[in-house]
């Protein structure tokens, strides 16, 4: 079944056209991941699937036309982990999380005992239990990463767009981040569209990748047929070398010039 | 941690996720914050120039209650004290301190702005230049044709629209557009009031005394002036309570859980105006409590809004209440204005709070 079907998307932005064309779908407990240079419109994407941003062309999510659900309809199926999620300081982790279960009440309604329940074993799930009563502010960097996630798997949405979820955290922590994420992909079975900048990690945790550049697909396929040296050169500017280890893991380093 | 979350989902830890929960002292706060309102309005009966014992005070409550018999021994003028004196005034300023709090409260969190008090979109320059107005061309109506709290109301309200309708024709949905036409419209209409003021010096005094802020005209004709708006005002603001929570997660992350952000933020706004704008107009310009208010509160009791508002509601009237009776009692029998009192007993409170506590925000 196919979660999420993009059919020849856009965005301006200011004038500048950010995604031209866009197509490409996502099946049902597929991790793709969108890889690109800086600039290539990788969160402009993600924003643009989360209806947060005025586009053209079509966004179905689920089969249907994300324009065509209301507000908390497409919340309630896809969860976004923004790259610098807002953490109000003073506000409780089992606060936060709870925030989660929105788009699935009224507007002014309030959460029943099952709502409660929800954000509590997204706090068990994600081993934040001890923190539940702690203020934001006092958590660390890898803590942080994991109340964002808890908050988006309160939110039960079966799509989950994680945009550089590495980025703010230490090569163990993101290991550890991007370890959880699968692991909660294959107990919900959660669809993951991630944009992500570390190459080698890009390439170990996805399914597939879609490489873009200045708005629009260049590459799109499986890890080997994406991760290059030329296609990455080529597009990132970059001078690399895409090694595989003898478990079949990639790694992509970058070589120095000449 | 990614061998730890693979703990088993247990009943145990779930139940130790709940107990760990910090809802629990909501309801103790809440106690707590009635408990603070209703001491602030037995000291603002009793406390004055006539001494009126507080038994005296029950007794001529419970004689207004069909059927229990009571029968008061307050003589006709302490009565009067009380009930056509006192209690409205008390009243009214329960009424203004809670709105006041309230609109700043929600204010900050609509705009995620900690500084924002309830006066950010130009109402109080509005009010002033209505007040204004009003008590230089029409001196007569001002004051004794109730036309000044009108005049005051509606000019609060024109300058929100205005600034409201600047901001928000810009295409990003940043709040911070909407602030800097806020601040723009204040500096635009404050000049027309100065402009108007320095014309008719003559009213200098009045129109001065008015912006300083007081409760001493307040009678029951004050507070059914006020009451309809405060009620409509703090029904939609307390409703909003939860979505005000999301809303402290900005913009995009607040739409992305389903929020329809401009809508919401119109809506909050337009009650919290509605409520300022009416406590300005039979008060004056009270500042610091909208800000003093919800930070005392997020310092102590947490920053949600859940505990926020109807807090900031309750603490925010009480502590009004107990400014007025410092304002009518310093100098007495001359009355100090109320704004002056709030500023300089609030900032040295507020210091001391924020040196000693962690965080704000």
């Amino acid at each position: 079944m196919t979660a999420l079907a993009l059919r020849d998307l856009s965005v301006e932005l200011g004038g500048s056209r950010i995604l031209d064309g866009v197509s490409s779908s996502v099946e049902a407990g597929e991790w793709v991941t969108v890889i690109g240079p800086n600039g290539a419109g990788k969160s402009t994407l993600l924003r643009a699937i989360a209806g947060l941003i005025t586009r053209k062309g079509a966004v179905e999510i689920r089969g249907d036309e994300s324009a065509a659900l209301g507000r908390s309809e497409l919340a309630r199926r896809v969860a976004l982990v923004p790259q610098l999620p807002e953490l109000p300081p003073s506000m409780t982790v089992a606060e936060y999380v709870l925030l989660g279960r929105t788009p699935h009440l009224g507007y002014f309604g309030r959460e029943s005992g099952q709502d409660l329940e929800i954000a509590d074993a997204a706090l068990v799930r994600l081993d934040l239990v001890e923190f539940a009563a702690r203020r934001l502010a006092t958590l660390s960097g890898g803590e942080r990463q994991r109340a964002v996630l808890a908050r988006a798997l309160a939110q039960q949405a079966p799509i989950l767009l994680l945009d550089e979820p590495t980025n703010a955290l230490d090569v163990g922590r993101g290991q550890q981040a991007l370890e959880l994420v699968d692991q909660l992909r294959r107990e919900a079975g959660l669809t993951v569209l991630a944009a992500m900048h570390d190459l080698t990690l890009a390439g170990q945790y996805a399914d597939r990748l879609l490489l873009l550049d200045r708005g629009r697909i260049v590459a799109a396929g499986g890890v080997p047929d994406v991760l290059t040296d030329e296609l990455i050169g080529r597009h990132y500017g970059a001078s690399v070398r895409v090694l595989w280890d003898e478990n079949g893991h990639v790694v992509v380093v970058p070589v120095r010039h000449g | 941690m990614a061998q730890a979350a693979k703990l088993p989902l247990t009943d145990t830890a779930r139940a130790d996720a709940r107990r760990r929960r910090a809802h629990g002292s909501t309801w103790i706060w809440m106690g707590g914050g009635v408990a603070f309102a209703l001491a602030a309005v037995l000291v603002g009966i009793t406390v004055g120039p006539v001494s009126i014992d507080v038994g005296g005070i029950v007794e001529s409550a419970a004689s207004h209650i069909p059927f229990l018999g009571v029968r008061s021994h307050l003589s006709a003028t302490d009565s009067a004290v009380v009930w056509e004196l006192r209690l409205p005034r008390v009243v009214l300023g329960l009424l203004v301190g809670a709105m006041l709090s309230c609109a700043g409260a929600t204010y900050q969190g609509v705009f995620r702005n900690p500084l924002v008090d309830p006066y950010l979109l130009g109402v109080a320059a509005g009010a002033g230049l209505g007040a204004t107005m009003m008590i230089a061309y029409a001196p007569g109506q001002a004051f004794d044709g109730d036309l000044l709290p009108v005049a005051a109301f509606a000019g609060g309200a024109v300058a929100v629209v205005i600034a409201y309708t600047i901001g928000s024709t810009s295409r990003s949905r940043a709040s911070a557009t909407l602030v800097l036409a806020g601040v723009t419209v204040t500096a635009f209409l404050t000049s027309i009031q100065t402009f108007v003021q320095q014309q008719h010096s003559d009213t200098l005094q009045a129109v001065y005394s008015w912006i300083l802020g007081s409760l001493d005209t307040a009678g029951w004709h004050d507070v059914l002036l006020i009451l309809p708006y405060a009620a409509v005002s703090a029904i939609v603001l307390l409703l909003h309570r939860r979505v005000l929570d999301v809303m402290t997660l900005g913009d995009d992350e607040a739409a992305a859980l389903g929020v329809n952000v401009g809508r919401t933020r119109l809506l909050l706004v337009a009650a919290a105006t509605i409520g300022t704008a009416a406590a300005v107009a039979v008060a004056g310009l009270i500042g610091f409590i909208g800000i003093i208010v919800p930070h005392f509160i997020r310092l102590v009791a947490g920053s949600s809004y859940r505990i926020v508002l109807p807090l900031s509601l309750l603490v925010g009237g009480g502590f009004l209440v107990l400014c007025d009776v410092l304002a009518r009692t310093v100098v007495a029998p001359a009355e100090l204005p109320i704004g002056v009192v709030t500023a300089f007993f609030g900032a040295p409170f507020f210091a001391v709070l924020l040196r000693t506590s962690r965080s704000v925000g």
